[in-house]
């Protein structure tokens, strides 16, 4: 009887995931095969979806461009929390302090993510505040138009809302660093910058690497930011699976979804690969 | 390393303080425009500079015609997120125990996890609604659009789970066990608060992801929205600061409930600070 017991207690999640997740993408995967009509959608086996996504020629720039994001956006994120994570944990020596900041750093998190995206339309636009600013202090003869509705914006949207999805794996990674590993490297003779690429780097490459997969997916799967930062000039892969959604083509979408699912899988693997990050959960 | 011989802060230090008060602005800096911009004048723009100081772009807000079903919209997103926070922190709760010990399926069920927590909403979300259109269900909020949360926040909630269950002491619960407790006496009067603040963190989770949710949401809450597809919708159409004004809204309500949670946290970690001395006191009764 007692063995049963965790059972028991893992069933509800295991139900919610298998119910709203494993058969859900089971049926993504399964009517990607299917036929449809302008009505509805058919129980099939063709391939034509897929033939379709391979043979289209939208296909190829608008994964070159969603790859793009991501690695811009990776990039900038990366070196973001890595810095900020660094000085929180290495140069904030009060604890109180730490926590504060750290929490300063996260709040953002739990509000909207819609509402943080165009928080920037104000600051960005013909007539926005920067525009302004260049303007009034002759920076600038004209107002710049890339600010709103290009990829600069979509990039700066994205940092703006996934940079701390770097800092919190990265800051938990560096915060279990021992103070004795960095005392000994400085004993040695490590200069300051020597002591971040020789031991920090190397010991939080754990957060580093959970903190890319957030990134990665995240940008990979966006289709809202790009949409509204772009002001529909641009595309993401996702957010043309979304148009598709919204012209009932479900079959395609779901042959999109699914490459985009095994692209995403393979940029993860390749990032579990180069850090073994199980162990270091289980830690 | 960050402290020179004397004691000094180095040039390091004010360099990457200097870039972490920037990074705190870009941070800040766009959201607090938008509350500003909120409480403009009835003639006011979607820019500075303010055109009067009022709130009647809050007002405008319960104008149907204006921004559709805000009202609606806003208490469905509330109902939903409560729901979601329950069910997160019982859920977590209750597999976070599981996970204590070893069983059949543990590895599987924790890649199931993680992968919900990578895979984009937007599939989820498609993954529903085609198994709704196949079964013939409708979608609804409380039932496709409540699973296609907890798809969210489940991850999360296990893994606070995972980290709190690492910090936990299992001496504590030998002991009240050693003592005669039973099963239900130690989970209630042992693990549950020792666990407390966690549980917060977990119910924060829960209640703020739902609340912000869109891409799960799109197509699996049907044909009433909740507030944040509300607000994409208005993206799309509405250029006056009711937009703001919405946007002021719906963050005070995050601001509100990530207050609670932290302050509850502070409160439960300082009474535990005077713990022990209390425990000691013998004159002590339990309160």
């Amino acid at each position: 009887m007692r063995r049963l017991v965790p059972y028991l207690q893992v069933a509800p999640l295991a139900t919610v995931l298998l119910l709203f997740l494993v058969i859900p993408v089971g049926m993504i995967l399964v009517v990607s095969f299917w036929s449809y009509d302008q009505f509805d959608i058919y129980p099939d086996f063709i391939l034509d979806n897929y033939r379709y996504i391979f043979t289209s020629p939208v296909t190829f720039s608008i994964y070159l461009k969603t790859i793009y994001y991501a690695v811009v956006t990776w990039a900038i994120t990366l070196v973001l929390g890595f810095t900020i994570s660094y000085y929180l944990v290495f140069h904030v020596r009060n604890l109180l302090w730490q926590i504060g900041l750290f929490l300063l750093c996260t709040v953002p998190f739990w509000t909207s993510n819609i509402i943080r995206m165009i928080s920037w339309i104000p600051f960005l636009g013909r007539e926005g505040i920067f525009n302004q600013a260049l303007l009034a202090t002759g920076l600038a003869s004209a107002p710049l138009e890339f600010l709103l509705f290009s990829d600069f914006a979509v990039i700066l949207a994205y940092v703006h809302l996934f940079t701390l999805f770097m800092i919190v794996p990265i800051f938990n990674a560096m915060a279990r660093i021992s103070p004795t590993v960095i005392e000994a490297a400085v004993d040695g003779g490590a200069k300051p910058w020597q002591v971040v690429l020789h031991v920090v780097l190397p010991l939080s490459k754990t957060g580093v690497a959970l903190g890319s997969i957030f990134v990665v997916a995240l940008v990979m799967g966006d289709f809202f930011v790009v949409r509204t930062m772009s002001g529909g000039q641009s595309g993401s892969v996702a957010s043309a699976l979304n148009n598709e959604i919204g012209l009932l083509q479900y079959p395609t979408a779901a042959a999109g979804a699914v490459v985009l699912l095994v692209i995403v899988t393979l940029m993860v693997a390749a990032i579990l690969r180069i850090v073994d990050v199980r162990r270091e959960l289980a830690a | 390393m960050t402290v020179g011989p004397q004691g000094r802060r180095p040039l390091s230090f004010w360099i990457l303080t200097a870039v972490f008060v920037l990074f705190v602005l870009f941070l800040y800096g766009p959201m607090s425009a938008i509350y500003i911009l909120s409480f403009q004048g009835p003639t006011g723009g979607l820019t500075f500079p303010m055109r009067g100081v009022s709130l009647h772009w809050f007002g405008a807000l319960f104008g149907q015609q204006r921004t559709g079903d805000f009202s609606g919209s806003f208490a469905r997103s509330i109902i939903l997120a409560l729901i979601v926070m329950a069910l997160t922190l019982v859920i977590s709760l209750a597999a976070g125990l599981a996970f204590r010990q070893r069983f059949r399926g543990a590895t599987l069920i924790f890649y199931a996890a993680i992968a919900s927590l990578v895979m984009p909403g937007l599939f989820v979300g498609l993954g529903i609604a085609l198994v709704c259109q196949v079964l013939g269900i409708t979608p609804r909020w409380w039932l496709t659009g409540l699973g296609a949360h907890l798809t969210w926040t489940l991850p999360f909630g296990l893994l606070i789970m995972f980290a709190v269950f690492n910090r936990f002491d299992r001496s504590y619960e030998e002991a009240a066990r050693d003592l005669g407790a039973s099963d239900r006496q130690v989970l209630t009067a042992v693990i549950l608060p020792i666990l407390a603040p966690g549980l917060i963190a977990v119910a924060l989770f829960g209640f703020t992801l739902s609340y912000d949710e869109v891409a799960r949401s799109t197509l699996t809450v049907g044909a009433r929205n909740t507030m944040p597809l509300e607000i994409y919708a208005m993206t799309n159409n509405v250029t006056s600061p009711a937009l703001f004004a919405l946007g002021t809204v719906t963050t005070a309500i995050s601001f509100l409930a990530i207050a609670v949670a932290l302050l509850t946290i502070a409160r439960i970690t300082r009474r535990r600070g005077t713990g022990p001395v209390r425990a000691a006191d013998p004159a002590g009764a339990p309160s």
